[in-house]
């Protein structure tokens, strides 16, 4: 491995406990160690994380954007899936 | 692509093709979507956007060595702290930057070694000197003052990586204008030697900062594109024009005088006009002949090549590590 090759890392960050680690950018490290400790120095220097998470960028699978359609349109005509498509008739109550 | 040989009409499917694309895609523009990395995009916005991101990162690494030239000499410990903080952050900048321009298909190395060749631009404010104390008031007061100006319509740049970038960016820059304000006023309540050197700061940086912005409207080349891209909401003059207007102010609270004798309050305009800058000098630190442009780049070669032995250790470690597992 030479420099070209040091791997990119994705960073996600906890900001409380309670919240989901939530994705902040991303970093070159040399190895997973380090890309925690260059995380720490880069993405909280304010208080802004109770957890780091670092995923090897290569590891993540990604979604086509030229398969939008075919993945999420099928979801969109099917309305009844949301609790406003029912119609709740006056006075009844806890529904 | 490997059948272009056989005939003629699929390339001609082509180009209707990439204008429909051409279509699509301004579309998405005009309604304020975002373009992410994955997205379809013409080849120019791509360009221009590297183009734009790296510079941007290049100027947050070069800018942290006029800044860096004081933090052994701060007047005092919580200055000193102040400093680090605020040079370490310009780091951070660079590096969400140079992040930022990757997603665009361009290697970290590559925009690397564009910077340290000297091929690479970055922004002229920063081949200037460091002279005395005041000029780190001078520079976050100013300087990061008119980043803030340029940087905030950036946070709703079409590109998304870029905009996310710069919502980080802005969130920190506050804190450097106002410690370098903060230095400014104490200089100013200070003794007469010490309004002298705030005053005579403000006099040397104030028309670099003017700079910073860029050609005036007039001159320039890349804004009418950038502008129906989203790329860039505001033209040079329009944020230049901001930044006086908000900057004249403060100077008449610190008492310094700025140094332009044009400078006045419009009535009619409702902003303040001012004297003509002199675009020679612009130029002229543009194309590398500013007061400290040769020695920046030297120290920035210096500082990577000094590194070398620790990127190879890492790699080294790393290496040793990854070996000690597959082994296992
Ligand atoms: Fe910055
Ligand atoms: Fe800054």
């Amino acid at each position: 491995m030479t420099k070209q090759d040091w791997p990119l890392y994705e960073i996600f960050i906890r900001s409380r406990s309670g919240l989901s680690h939530r994705h902040v950018g991303s970093l070159h490290a040399a190895d997973a160690q380090m890309a925690l400790d260059h995380a720490r120095d880069l993405y909280t220097r304010r208080g802004e994380g109770v957890s780091i998470w670092a995923v090897a960028s290569r590891d993540i699978v990604a979604s086509d954007p030229a398969e939008s359609a075919a993945l999420f349109e099928p979801a969109e005509d099917k309305i009844y899936r949301h609790p406003t498509f029912y119609e709740v008739p006056e006075g009844v109550e806890n529904l | 692509m490997y059948t272009q040989g056989l005939d003629q009409k699929p390339e001609a499917e082509n180009q209707a093709d990439q204008a429909e694309k051409l279509k699509q895609f301004q579309a998405r523009i005009d309604a304020d979507e975002k373009i992410e990395p994955k997205d379809w995009m013409p080849a120019a916005y791509r360009k221009t956007l590297i183009r734009q991101i790296s510079q941007h990162a290049h100027s947050e690494i070069v800018g942290m060595l006029p800044e860096g030239n004081w933090i052994t000499r701060a007047p005092t410990l919580r200055r000193k702290a102040i400093l680090l903080a605020k040079v370490q952050d310009e780091a951070g900048h660079g590096l969400y930057l140079y992040s930022a321009a990757e997603t665009l298909g361009v290697s970290r190395d590559e925009l690397v070694d564009q910077l340290l060749s000297g091929k690479a631009k970055y922004s002229s404010i920063f081949n200037y000197p460091t002279l005395s104390w005041a000029d780190i008031g001078a520079i976050g007061w100013l300087v990061d003052g008119a980043a803030i100006m340029n940087q905030i319509p950036l946070c709703r740049c079409s590109y998304g990586p870029y905009a996310r970038a710069m919502v980080r960016v802005c969130k920190e820059e506050s804190f450097h204008q106002r410690q370098g304000f903060e230095i400014m006023l104490t200089l100013c309540r200070g003794t007469e030697e010490q309004r002298y050197m705030a005053q005579d700061a403000l006099n040397r940086w104030w028309w670099p900062s003017l700079m910073m912005f860029g050609p005036s409207d007039v001159d320039s080349k890349h804004s009418a594109q950038s502008m129906a891209w989203k790329i860039k909401r505001f033209s040079n003059d329009e944020l230049r024009q901001k930044f006086i207007d908000v900057t004249v102010p403060q100077a008449e609270h610190l008492g310094l005088k700025m140094p332009d004798p044009d400078l006045k309050w419009n009535e009619t305009r409702g902003h303040y006009d001012c004297g003509e800058i002199d675009w020679q000098e612009f130029h002229d630190v543009l194309k590398g002949n500013g007061p400290c442009n040769r020695e920046r780049l030297e120290a920035r070669n210096t500082a990577h090549d000094n590194g070398a032995w620790v990127r190879e250790a890492a790699v080294a470690y790393a290496n040793k590590h990854n070996s000690g597992r597959e082994a296992a």
